[in-house]
């Protein structure tokens, strides 16, 4: 992940914005490069897409997806949807926020992972289901999932 | 000599990669001529990685795989198919996959997803050739006449929509694929979008040749990168072989296609919340009318139809409308792509002809529950859908069957509970989704479900228990009728089914609310949640 860079992110505001409906795609680009849309992004896309700073912000604010802060180094989506109730997702999901000490939305005290919720993966005939850093896991009970986080610390 | 190992994203959740990995060490170190090939999956997920061998009596399945099994495969002998613990025989005698009808997943989990040769050689862009020698009404009324009905959930007839696009006049036009697949216990769209994702780019062009649309959208949810890749790279390809572009297979016609990210938001699988998005708005819906048939993307008319509903449309071409309507019963005609999830032992999909009974779902081909305890209920269609008991597990699924049951087929998600389930968490966890995800735009949805989850709240701490479940019944029906749109609209009924059919969950000895509502992520400032 890059560090915040202002002209960086105007040159990749510029490589999107000709596309119809362009917002979502810079925002993507954005968040993909830095790994969060920093406030100062807000006037650059307003203006390249001729839109206000109001709208920007309102599209930023409405979906989930999108940080307004950098995020932990590892991230881990965990599914919370009832497919994955069924299969003991919400006893999982309690062990991992007690060991990383960081609720679902939080970022831990070290900054070494971030926790978020999410409503389905796609994964519902192997639940509980999580994402770590974009890689897909299934079937992840309590025991998985310190393997996984210690996994993680091992190889940082 | 060819390996099969899928790449779909469930597959990979249990190591498919790894296998994969040691399978190609395995093949080095033994200096064979062994081609690895990434396939979809058959969707048999309790056998993931399901790895097959091609040999000369056909595809011998083994599985479930693991890379520390892999040394052991070969040393048995499995590339000629040979015995060993994990051979599960020829993959297509396996009963999961015999006893189904595999239409639109006809390709998926046996080519390579990113082969358009496969894809050819197995009836590919059939549809589309016949569909070339065709006007656009005879396209129209062969997809009305197939009965397809809108697979995403509200099983509106597809051809009917399509006619109302072709009939408006414009200078452009736009076919746009609801890939949002938000509901949990879904996945056939994932699967046929990381599987064969060359059918729904041929259905989504034969769509655009029957409406006059030269441009089309996938709007593919975020949580979805595995198959966003796939998506890129098979549309490329098509470019690239004359499949998409100014002159589609020669044809002089022309269709442009692109793939656009959502962001996390379980709304913009409401179609007119869906357009806006792609438009690049907050995905807030629109009240209707106007229809996105007359005015949809950026204004225009606009077909908006669901993965499975497009990725059925070439075989229908191929196959001619009659062939398709002879399977399923009563007004629903066709084939179901079956999800079954959740605590279920033999999860996978299974693609069979409307008119099996839950039952026959869960039981015959599910085998019963994961956990081996008994079977309590079942959510049908995603978290919208009413939760049923073991009492009405002889519905057929049928749109029409359902619906006289107050629940619905939906997208054809299974999600089966055992006996430790409570259905008072269940029902509050359906307002409390609804007050996550709900886009604002309605009074009854908006606050309608904080304070569902409120009400629920003070039922499980016994306050005035009675009372509250009036009331519940009384903001469900406010919302059952005054909601702009599904979510709000449907909330109401895992809500109320869970009260109805498991009244004695809602009848416990009090516990007291937890402490705090939790936050829905990025949306700590918006007031009116």
């Amino acid at each position: 992940m890059q560090p915040w860079d202002t002209d960086r992110a105007s040159s990749l505001i510029q490589e999107l914005q000709q596309l119809p409906g362009a917002l979502l795609p810079i925002l993507h680009a954005l968040q993909d490069e830095f790994g969060y849309v920093d406030q100062t992004a807000v006037p650059l896309i307003a203006e390249a897409l001729n839109i206000s700073k109001a709208e920007v912000h309102g599209v930023i604010s409405f979906y989930h997806d999108f940080r307004h802060e950098l995020p932990g180094r590892h991230i881990l989506k965990m599914c919370r949807a009832e497919s994955c109730q069924s299969m003991g997702c919400d006893r999982v999901i309690e062990h991992v926020e007690k060991r990383l000490g960081a609720k679902l939305g939080e970022t831990t005290a070290d900054g070494s992972f971030t926790l978020d919720a999410v409503y389905c993966l796609g994964n519902c005939a192997l639940s509980p289901a999580v994402l770590l850093d974009g890689k897909p896991y299934g079937r992840v009970s309590a025991q998985v999932a310190d393997f996984l986080i210690d996994d993680v610390r091992r190889r940082a | 000599m060819k390996v099969f190992v899928p790449c779909d994203m469930a597959a990979l959740s249990v190591g498919a990669d790894a296998v994969a990995r040691a399978i190609s060490e395995q093949v080095a170190a033994r200096r064979l001529d062994v081609t690895v090939v990434r396939n979809g999956s058959r969707g048999m997920f309790w056998l993931e990685p399901l790895v097959e061998v091609e040999t000369a009596k056909g595809r011998v399945a083994y599985g479930p795989v693991t890379a520390e099994s892999v040394q052991g495969l070969f040393d048995a002998g499995f590339l000629e198919g040979k015995a060993h613990t994990l051979c599960l025989g020829p993959t297509e005698e396996i009963p999961y996959l015999k006893k189904q009808e595999r239409l639109t997943f006809a390709r998926c989990g046996i080519v390579d997803p990113l082969s358009l040769s496969d894809y050819v050689s197995r009836d590919g862009y059939k549809g589309l050739q016949r569909a070339l020698t065709m006007t656009p009404e005879a396209l129209v009324e062969e997809v009305t006449q197939s009965g397809l009905r809108g697979r995403g959930g509200a099983g509106f007839p597809t051809g009917i929509k399509w006619k109302t696009v072709l009939h408006a006049a414009a200078d452009q036009k736009y076919i746009v694929c609801n890939a949002d697949e938000g509901d949990s216990g879904t996945y056939a769209d994932r699967m046929i979008m990381e599987g064969d994702p060359f059918v729904l780019i041929e259905g989504m062009t034969i769509a655009g040749f029957a409406v006059g649309a030269t441009s089309g959208y996938i709007y593919l949810r975020s949580e979805y990168p595995h198959a966003f890749k796939t998506l890129k790279r098979a549309i490329a390809i098509a470019y690239e072989k004359g499949y998409l572009g100014a002159d589609v297979a020669g044809s002089g016609k022309h269709f442009d296609l692109d793939v656009r990210l959502g962001a996390g938001a379980y709304i913009c699988g409401e179609e007119t919340s869906l357009l806006e998005s792609l438009e690049g708005k907050r995905g807030q819906i629109r009240p209707k009318p106007p229809l996105p048939a007359i005015e949809g993307l950026f204004g225009k008319p606009t077909v908006v139809n669901n993965v499975i509903s497009l990725a059925t449309v070439p075989i229908i071409l191929d196959k001619g409308a009659d062939f398709y309507k002879d399977f399923g019963m009563g007004r629903s005609r066709g084939t179901l792509t079956i999800q079954l999830a959740g605590n279920i032992k033999y999860g996978g999909l299974v693609e069979k002809a409307f008119g099996i009974t839950l039952r026959e779902a869960i039981y015959d081909f599910g085998g019963g529950t994961h956990s081996g305890r008994s079977f309590r209920a079942v959510q049908v269609g995603g978290p919208l859908g009413a939760y049923f008991p073991e009492s009405l597990l002889d519905t057929p699924l049928d749109y029409e069957a359902f619906a006289a049951k107050k629940g619905l087929v939906g997208h054809g998600g299974i999600v089966v509970f055992d006996d430790t389930v409570d259905l008072a968490r269940q029902a509050r966890f359906a307002m409390e989704f609804c007050a996550i995800e709900s886009c604002g735009k309605c009074t009854p949805c908006r606050i309608g479900s904080t304070r569902g989850v409120e009400v629920i709240d003070r039922i499980i701490a016994n306050q005035d228990r009675m009372k509250n479940l009036e009331v519940l019944d009384d903001l469900c029906e406010l919302m059952l009728d005054g909601s702009l749109c599904a979510l709000g609209g449907l909330t109401p009924y895992p809500v109320l089914s869970a009260v109805q059919h498991f009244p004695e969950d809602f009848d416990k000895p009090a516990v007291p609310p937890p402490p705090a509502q939790m936050a829905p992520k990025g949306q700590e400032s918006s007031s009116w949640r």
